[in-house]
């Protein structure tokens, strides 16, 4: 193999351009990002950068010694197509001539779901999700003290915005369609904890009920009888309550980037191979095509954790599972992991409070309290299936949960 | 020169944090004893809490960053920072740890 493209350039795809290198691959290796931006975290920009404790700078994933890996960096620069060619592929760009290479790491990673708009009418300002360094520019100009923020959707993008927010003295509305926050995640009993929470913190919560439509209305700042009705005022409901707002921010899930795979002959992980579902991958990133490999949050594949087939957008996840399909792509035996590794983790920050889960949590799961007390929001739950531990939730306890999250490792290694 | 604990308390595999001004993690790696400021470089946690893992390296139990338990150099993001290393001493089955200064 002599030329190795990874497309997409945020923490998996610079994951995989690093692993790469370190298990020796000397070739060309062309890094193909559509943000302008340099890699970057992406997990601060609902917390500490949106709060503004941290700055852009802040933010850089890149180290000095990076530098050696030799990358050609193709940023700004969007992957619409995979094609075959000569035994290798050809990477199309928007704005530029094709990448040849014989080796592919699809790395493309999600993108924020929005809300229908109206037909006819394009987005309104005002109107906000948060995935990118620029969506969290946005925001962070838009949440002004006293701003009225209404935040649909009450997973965690929602749920740490709502918490930020609050300390940036904006009036939050959080409106969840599901009867708990967090349910999805966490099960109705421990999402009702951090639901609460968020009650206790000020934040009006409405779950329940779904989100009709956005009310458009007038800029107050905007040039004087320009007629346009283009700014969010408020949000209608289901039920016919209508909330004022100043700033949507839209947390509804994520699509993965795979539309630019159309034709390429990679299968999605849909029942009938959908793209829209996620690359189809084994546990060690093989597509089904031969070359061409897929990780993070564009990546699909079965998880013993969940019992199914899972597009995990774990951030540890995106952190090193690249090392393994960089091995797959070399042909090389699968490296070293953490003695976690596999087993899906995730944190969130809200309200000062630090939460820690791993494993997956299914409908039906029993949830015991091993250590600590709910109600102090200091505790480690465990979720059983079947009398089986298969996920753990902790916060404020990383040494319980730890053990725990390594023992859900060995008692699921394969 | 600070106590740590006596050597039957700190098995193998196994950490203790020393709360000091700036805590201290120490570690047993096959009866060989490592010493590091305990806080991860990327973010508030505790490294004592961390993943022991085979070659000499913690993991952060927070965000997964690692570091070298000989060098304190981080060997993984998303830590780009060292940690400090501090000398470790065994004296009459006890474990003392020498805080570096600065």
């Amino acid at each position: 193999m002599d030329t190795i493209a990874v497309v997409g350039a945020s923490l998996a795809g610079l994951s995989a351009a690093r692993a790469l290198r370190a298990a020796g691959f000397e070739g060309r290796l062309i890094v193909i990002g559509d943000e302008k931006h340099d890699p970057y975290d992406r997990p601060p920009l609902s917390k500490d950068f949106l709060a503004g404790r941290q700055e852009v700078a802040d933010l850089s994933l890149s180290i000095p010694s990076d530098a050696d890996l030799k990358l050609e960096w193709r940023l700004g620069e969007c992957a619409t197509g995979l094609r075959a060619r000569d035994g290798g592929y050809l990477i199309e760009l928007a704005d530029a001539e094709p990448v040849a290479c014989d080796g592919v790491v699809i790395a493309t990673g999600a993108r924020a779901r929005q809300l229908p708009t109206a037909a006819g009418s394009g987005p309104l300002r005002g109107v906000h999700t948060l995935r990118t360094l620029d969506d969290a520019l946005a925001l962070r100009a838009a949440l002004v003290p006293s701003a009225r923020l209404v935040v649909v959707g009450g997973g965690f993008i929602g749920a740490e915005i709502a918490s930020t927010a609050m300390e940036l003295g904006v009036h939050v509305t959080l409106v969840e369609v599901a009867p708990t926050a967090l349910a999805g995640p966490l099960g109705e009993e421990l999402g009702a904890v951090f639901a609460a929470l968020h009650v206790t913190r000020g934040v009006e919560v409405l779950t329940g009920v779904p989100v009709a439509s956005l009310v458009p209305g007038d800029d107050p700042d905007g040039a004087a009888g320009d007629g346009g009705a283009d700014k969010v005022v408020g949000v209608w409901l289901a039920d016919g309550r209508e909330l004022p707002a100043d700033v949507v921010l839209v947390g509804i899930g994520s699509i993965p980037n795979t539309e630019w795979l159309a034709g390429s002959g990679v299968v999605g992980a849909g029942p009938n191979g959908e793209l829209s579902a996620g690359v189809a991958i084994t546990e060690g990133g093989a597509t089904n095509l031969p070359g061409v490999v897929a990780t993070g949050d564009c990546a699909a594949t079965h998880s013993r954790f969940a019992g199914r087939v899972v597009r995990y957008e774990h951030w540890t996840n995106a952190l090193q599972h690249p090392a393994l399909a960089a091995a797959t792509l070399l042909g090389l035996p699968a490296p070293r992991q953490s003695a976690t590794a596999g087993v899906p983790y995730f944190w969130s920050d809200q309200y000062g409070l630090r939460l820690q889960f791993a494993g997956h949590y299914h409908q039906g799961d029993v949830v015991e309290i091993v250590e600590g007390d709910v109600s102090t929001h200091n505790f480690v739950a465990v979720y059983r299936r079947e009398g089986r531990p298969v996920a753990v939730l902790g916060i404020g306890q990383p040494k319980v949960f730890g053990r725990w999250r390594k023992q859900l490792a060995t008692d699921n290694a394969l | 020169m600070i106590k740590v604990c006596a050597v039957a308390d700190l098995p193998e595999g196994e950490a203790v944090r020393v709360d000091l001004e700036v805590p201290i993690a120490v570690f047993n790696v096959a009866g060989d004893y490592y010493a590091i400021d305990d806080t991860c470089t990327h973010q508030d946690a505790s490294l004592a809490d961390g993943y022991l893992e085979d070659d000499c390296t913690v993991e952060c139990p927070l965000h997964a960053s690692c570091f070298d338990l000989r060098t304190g150099e981080p060997t993984g993001l998303p830590a780009k920072e060292p940690v400090r290393t501090h000398s470790v001493m065994v004296e009459d089955g006890v474990i003392f740890v020498v805080p570096r200064q600065g």
